[in-house]
């Protein structure tokens, strides 16, 4: 499930560095983070809307119990 | 008896600091929602609470008044403010206080954590 995530993640944000962490091993708890120049001048919200937006799919059907998001910009 | 939505409505418009959370604060039901629930204290807000777990419809309703697809959410005087990880960001940094004077008044303090029910 990490990787279909990284690879979502990947898609959203091409040349982007991305992690995906399983907090809990049960594949269902799930840390991001994604430093991008897509973020810069971007507010928080603007910038995890942009991360859920490429997980909306596994967001909308219950695969992502729980998400814990991290953005950085380019700077 | 007013629409689940025009409750939310009114309880984001209406509400100094609003927090929607699984379960309450006396019972908190989700380590997201309670990481929202101890940055909103630590930086003093007047919190008031909407638990979203009584009726899916709550959250369903929430999600397309904001666009923000999970729970928590923390709205200042109606706007979306974010879920844990934003607010937990914003109070370690000192923004959320800055936020909250800004909006509140300089004065602003926490009063007593309300619980509102939308049926």
């Amino acid at each position: 499930m990490t990787e279909r995530l990284e690879q979502q993640l990947r898609e959203a944000f091409p040349g982007d560095e991305v992690a995906v962490e399983d907090r809990t091993g049960g594949g269902d708890h799930f840390q991001v983070t994604v430093t991008s120049a897509r973020f810069d001048g971007l507010s928080l919200v603007e910038q995890h809307r942009l991360v859920y937006d490429a997980l909306a799919t596994p967001l909308a059907d219950g695969t992502i119990h729980e998400l814990r998001i991290k953005t950085k910009g380019s700077q | 008896m007013t629409e689940v939505s025009d409750q939310i409505k009114q309880v984001v418009e209406n509400e100094d600091v609003a927090l929607f959370m699984k379960g309450t604060p006396q019972l908190v039901m989700c380590g997201n929602s309670q990481r929202a629930l101890e940055a909103l204290r630590r930086a003093g807000a007047p919190v008031t609470v909407v638990d979203v777990l009584p009726d899916p419809r709550i959250r369903e309703e929430l999600s397309a008044l904001s666009g923000w697809p999970t729970i928590p959410q923390v709205f200042v005087r109606g706007e979306l403010v974010g879920g844990a990880d934003i607010v937990e960001e914003l109070e370690a940094s000192g923004e959320l206080e800055a936020t909250l004077r800004e909006k509140l008044g300089e004065d602003y303090g926490a009063t007593e954590e309300r619980v509102v029910t939308v049926t």
